[in-house]
């Protein structure tokens, strides 16, 4: 895809996420794009929110769990950018109706970093020594493409789906917990909706921040000190409305929790 | 209310526990007796206890069923299910488990309970379970249906022990005090591959309330948990197939691994 065309579907979606306005599909109008091509995609959109005054705080892995691998026939997960404007504390009123299109709630372990992860070749015991704690973690993740009729390269456009994010107020050391056999519990509104563990990202949260770090070193680019990395869910994914509450624990780690209005 | 005769209980027994014994599937007894009520099944389920014990077997333990609100819901009840573990059905952490001797046997992973004290209902609650409970541990249930492709009513699955086969306890007993058992996760492999995950709120928003609830539901019976019971909470994982050559292992967290092999 050339330059040109890259530019244009980035803005586009800039525009769709300023506006809340769904569009349809990249891979209907551009059946040939690759996923290189969404990532540059991705890319010019992320340019566009810098140049609007965001600034990126850290990363998200996205398609983690083998059931989202399925649905979209990849079997690599994928990655967007994280800025300020998109966190939110622990128990806030996140407004998704002033800024979402069509959201969805998943229960995330956030690691934070102390250390530069440069890839090739950064190994799971890299990612733990460069952790300097992990967080329980809301992502709500929206989809700019018309009623989430996503492929692999539309969600890669789309800086991966990602939305908003909340981080619990429990930063725990990666040392004291076993990141794939934590067990997590989602409530809404006061339901227990699902439960799932870490081993669900990608056999654990470790394999998917390596992963990133390594996927993003082919680029040289690296993941920096102070960044947060949000690793992908560990449930399913839950469509929510103003009005909804939720609430997510991690076993040995800590809670988050969120008010959509 | 019961609506069978203490001939019928009998033969019902003996015929749901051949089934087990010979490992050949049943028909639906609720096809017989469409009439038949809780009381009935449970009936049949204490007169296939007796005969066993009366064979010289021991009481293992108990076992609580159709713990999680998607299985409840699914079969259209809003109560859980008991059973009665016996001593063979016990088999050691990594054992080969004979596949001719189930008939479709599917695994599931659960937090046991051991008591220190006994627990009688009605009114008990998950504080009452704690302060007796001595111990938990990992533990796999293999569950085998006598019943056609697991295809059974409520009542049908009550008089078939709910499902009881064999299980297996491993990794590492806690006190129950020192583990978070509503957020403790599980990661279930079969051949290595993931196939399961859950935490322990998906037993009735947590395990202790299992074990509460068996205490009340004996308690309609005049009956109370001994001090000392092994009791298997109910599946923290949704059942999963196993097949003659498949290897199983569970990993709970901070409590180790439960594993077995199916020849």
């Amino acid at each position: 895809m050339n330059e040109q065309r890259i530019k244009e579907l980035g803005d586009e979606l800039f525009d769709a996420l300023r506006a809340q306005r769904m569009i349809a599909p990249l891979t209907e109008r551009e059946p040939d794009i690759t996923i290189d091509d969404a990532y540059h995609v991705s890319l010019r959109m992320v340019e566009r929110r810098v140049a609007d005054g965001e600034k990126i705080i850290g990363k998200k892995i996205g398609v983690t769990s083998k059931a989202v691998q399925n649905m979209l026939n990849v079997h690599q997960p994928d990655f967007g950018y994280l800025t300020d404007r998109m966190v939110y504390g622990n128990g806030d009123e996140m407004p998704i109706s002033e800024q979402l299109i069509q959201a969805r709630a998943e229960g995330e372990i956030a690691f934070m970093l102390k250390k530069d992860l440069s890839g090739p070749g950064v190994t799971n015991a890299d990612v733990l020594a460069a952790t300097e704690a992990v967080m329980p973690c809301f992502e709500i993740v929206d989809s700019r493409i018309r009623d989430w009729q996503i492929k692999i390269q539309d969600t890669v456009a789309d800086n991966a789906s990602c939305g908003l994010f909340v981080l619990g107020d429990n930063a725990v050391d990666p040392r004291k917990v076993d990141l794939a056999t934590v067990g997590m519990v989602v409530e809404k509104n006061g339901s227990i909706i699902s439960t799932g563990a870490g081993a669900a990202a990608l056999g654990s949260p470790v394999n998917c921040v390596a992963w990133l770090a390594n996927t993003l070193g082919r680029f040289g680019i690296s993941l920096k000190a102070g960044e947060v990395i949000l690793s992908g869910s560990l449930v399913p994914l839950e469509p929510v409305v103003p009005g909804d509450f939720m609430r997510v624990e991690i076993g040995g780690i800590g809670s988050a929790s969120v008010r959509f209005v | 209310m019961s609506t069978l005769n203490q001939a019928q209980v009998a033969e019902l027994a003996e015929y749901l526990e051949t089934c087990e014994l010979d490992a050949k599937e049943a028909t639906k007894i609720t096809d017989r007796y469409p009439d038949m009520d809780f009381e009935d099944a449970y009936d049949i389920q204490y007169a296939i206890r007796r005969r066993k014990l009366d064979r010289g077997h021991t009481l293992a333990g108990l076992k609580v069923g159709l713990t999680s609100r998607a299985k409840m819901k699914q079969m259209g009840v809003d109560t859980p299910i008991y059973g009665f573990l016996a001593d063979y059905f016990d088999r050691p952490d990594g054992a080969d488990i004979k596949t001719d001797e189930l008939i479709h046997p599917k695994v599931e992973a659960e937090l046991a309970f051991v008591t220190k004290a006994p627990l009688k209902g009605p009114g008990c609650h998950a504080g009452n379970v704690l302060a007796a409970t001595d111990f938990v541990i990992p533990a796999v249930e293999i569950i085998d249906s006598r019943y056609e492709n697991f295809r059974f009513d409520l009542v049908s699955v009550i008089a078939d022990n709910a499902s009881s086969s064999r299980f297996v306890l491993g990794g590492r007993m806690a006190r129950p005090s020192d583990i978070d058992a509503r957020n403790l996760g599980v990661v279930l492999e079969r051949n290595g591959e993931i196939v399961e995950l859950g935490a322990g709120a998906a037993v009735l928003g947590h395990p202790a309330a299992s074990v509460a609830l068996l205490a009340n539901m004996l308690g309609e019976r005049d009956e109370e948990i001994p001090s000392g019971t092994l009791i298997l909470t109910g599946g923290i994982t949704a059942a999963v197939t196993v097949n003659k050559g498949d290897a199983v292992n569970v990993r709970f967290q901070d409590l180790g691994s439960v594993g077995m092999r199916f020849v």
